[in-house]
């Protein structure tokens, strides 16, 4: 792993501060990674704490009413904590408490990464203290509850536009500030190397298990799969063990907001550009002269103006594609599945939903994708209300 | 080496002073440079503001708001350096964010940069392992990319100095930019590990607001840099500003030069 490039992106663009941090953690990792018992320990929590392997359902409704391919739904929904952000985090606070952390920080943007990490280090015993947008805090104050409820101490982040983005930045200042006590477990694919690599390696389990799941159900791989993207941490889970099937088309769907035509969107490939920000060279939403983009989405998860750097790749070289999907088409997909399949979807995850309602009538019978439901629905009820003209309180 | 910012270190303890262009405008960014040159600034650090600026404290990213949203860019702040240049000579050094280079083109930025005058670069988010991309089209143009080492450096110092152009930024403490009542860092040996590797001058920032703590810093190397205290004056004085600045920098060159 030198420098962890993926192609021309990744890097480490960050202050010299930071750069032993990293350093140690990538030195900590490579050790950790093939260490028998750190596997041991992490597949213990995974399965017998988290939850898995997670399900993948046969959603015989949503297949019939579509009249095309299979469709199946990857649950990462049913993880503890209701998303796939536990993979990570579990890993991530297991090898800092190896490496002798005893307190570790977080940013969030729904507030899933901020919960599952505020979970995990109730469980080991860790101080933790996130960093969320102002704007989320209001737009997913249950969430903020929760981490209070698991011990966290949870600073809203006023600078900028008050959300992902701003949460990322400021997470970053508080690691310079503190750093030999404190690890920074990153949510998504992102930042500087080793991040986009560690996470990605904790979310594989994602596609490790849909690929023998489905080869158990179907004896042959998904035509497609699926996943909403932000940073694009499930959406790399559920790639990675089909990135060499070239047969398998990967599909990351990106949060349009108000379409990519408006300024209102966090769209990155259909929008962006190359740039550096964040730790990582990679596309951005940005202005002409590198001003990051305030940008925008229903989905405080996907609200994000960049993506992982892997992803980046993955599009450079036409392996993956990416699609943006409307905040409109995305509540439509979170209504229709809690319909169709009574799965109240995470409406990021609403987002991956949306695109399958478009493609599966178009794909053969013998045809199957998967959809990762990377998280539940529960946290984004009161706000989809809201964008249907309901005032409900939480 | 650029010829201006060895100059800067020629004639004794150096004091560098920090604005961000366009707060509150550019026409006062200008005057502040000229006011900082009379009251015995050596070498002038402008910051071309960034809209997620991750290495600063909330002092300067609140002058980095104020000037995008003044409607200040790169194009601007090079025109406002060529209106500088007809009537200074000051070193001057740019100090932004990857982004902002590499978005506007590294290269046509550092050409840029060199052809109005500038003399060096300060990018806080490139750190050694990252800056061969902007290091060779630095060198290419003859502006100095500076190089800053940390607290936490230890033995990175060594590999940075032994390649570092112009001077070598040391970071006075942990964290971003912003006021501190105390300095604890061992300045001292983190310049002695710099000297060893290459004769070079280095500057101390980060937290450095009043001239005792100046004097302090500059006993152990060869200049002081400060950025918040005076971005502070812009916030508070507006485009009144310029008197108190000039008033503050030279207190701070007293300071530098042990006259408290």
């Amino acid at each position: 792993m030198s420098n962890g490039r993926f192609g021309i992106h990744g890097g480490q663009y960050i202050p010299e501060t930071l750069m032993n941090a990293v350093l140690e953690l990538e030195e900590a990792y490579l050790h950790y990674k093939d260490d028998p018992e750190f596997n041991r320990e992490l597949t213990e929590l995974l399965n017998e704490y988290a939850g898995r392997p997670s399900r993948l359902y046969y959603a015989a409704h949503m297949t019939e009413d579509l009249g095309g391919a299979k469709v199946y739904l990857k649950r990462e929904d049913l993880n503890h904590t209701g998303a796939h952000k536990i993979n990570n985090v579990l890993g991530q606070v297991l090898l800092a408490k190896k490496m002798g952390k005893t307190r570790v920080i977080a940013e969030t943007g729904a507030g899933q990464h901020g919960v599952a990490t505020a979970t995990a280090a109730a469980l080991m015993g860790m101080e933790c203290e996130v960093f969320m947008g102002k704007e989320d805090t209001e737009r997913q104050a249950l969430n903020v509850y929760r981490m209070r409820l698991l011990g966290a101490t949870v600073h809203p982040v006023t600078s900028g536009t008050a959300t992902l983005k701003d949460a990322v930045s400021e997470t970053m200042r508080e690691w310079t500030n503190r750093i030999a006590d404190t690890h920074y477990v990153l949510g998504s694919v992102m930042g500087p190397h080793p991040f986009p690599t560690i996470v990605r390696d904790f979310q594989a389990v994602i596609s490790k298990e849909i690929k023998e799941q489905m080869l158990a159900k179907e004896g042959k791989l998904p035509d497609a799969v699926l996943a909403c993207v932000g940073g694009g941490s499930n959406a790399i889970g559920t790639f990675y063990h089909f990135i060499e099937d070239k047969e398998v088309r990967l599909i990351g769907c990106e949060a349009a907001g108000r379409g990519v035509n408006t300024a209102e969107t966090a769209a990155t490939i259909a929008t962006g550009r190359l740039g550096i920000f964040h730790g990582m060279k990679s596309y951005f939403c940005q202005d002409e002269y590198g001003q990051i983009a305030p940008v925008y989405s229903i989905s405080a998860g996907l609200d994000y103006p960049g993506i992982g750097p892997e992803h980046a790749h993955l599009y450079d070289i036409g392996r993956a594609e990416y699609v943006p999907v409307t905040d409109e088409e995305a509540v439509e997909a979170f209504e229709y599945l809690s319909r169709t399949e009574g799965i109240i979807p995470a409406i990021e995850s609403a987002h991956a939903v949306a695109y399958a309602r478009k493609i599966v009538p178009e794909m053969r019978k013998d045809q199957s994708v998967v959809i990762t439901i990377s998280g539940r629905g529960d946290k984004d009820c009161a706000a989809i209300a809201r964008y249907r003209g309901e005032d409900i309180h939480e | 080496m650029n010829k201006r910012i060895t100059e800067a270190f020629a004639e004794g303890k150096a004091f560098i002073p920090f604005i961000t262009c366009g707060d509150p405008s550019l026409e006062v960014t200008e005057q502040i440079v000229y006011a900082m040159e009379e009251a015995g600034a050596d070498l002038i650090e402008l910051g071309i503001p960034f809209s997620d600026p991750t290495a600063e404290g909330p002092v300067i990213q609140g002058a980095n708001v104020r000037a995008l949203s003044g409607g200040v860019t790169t194009d601007k702040i090079f025109d406002m350096v060529v209106k500088i240049r007809r009537n200074s000579k000051i070193p001057m050094v740019f100090m932004t964010y990857a982004n902002v280079v590499f978005s506007y083109g590294t290269e046509r930025f550092v050409r840029t940069a060199a052809e109005i005058g500038m003399d060096g670069l300060i990018l806080p988010d490139v750190p050694f392992e990252e800056k061969a991309e902007f290091d060779t089209v630095c060198k290419k143009y003859g502006l100095d990319l500076i190089s800053l080492i940390a607290p936490t450096s230890h033995e990175r110092i060594a590999q940075i100095a032994k390649e570092a152009e112009g001077f070598v930024y040391c970071v006075s403490s942990l964290g971003v930019t912003g006021m501190r009542s105390q300095i604890t860092t061992d300045i001292g040996a983190m310049v002695q590990l710099v000297k060893k590797e290459k004769d070079i001058p280095c500057a101390v920032g980060f937290g450095i607001s009043i001239p005792e703590q100046a004097a302090k810093m500059a006993a152990q190397a060869d200049g002081v840099i400060v950025g918040s205290a005076i971005v502070k004056l812009c916030e508070t004085y507006g485009k009144e500003c310029v008197p108190y600045i000039k008033e503050y920098v030279k207190s701070m060159k007293d300071g530098v030069r042990g006259i408290l």
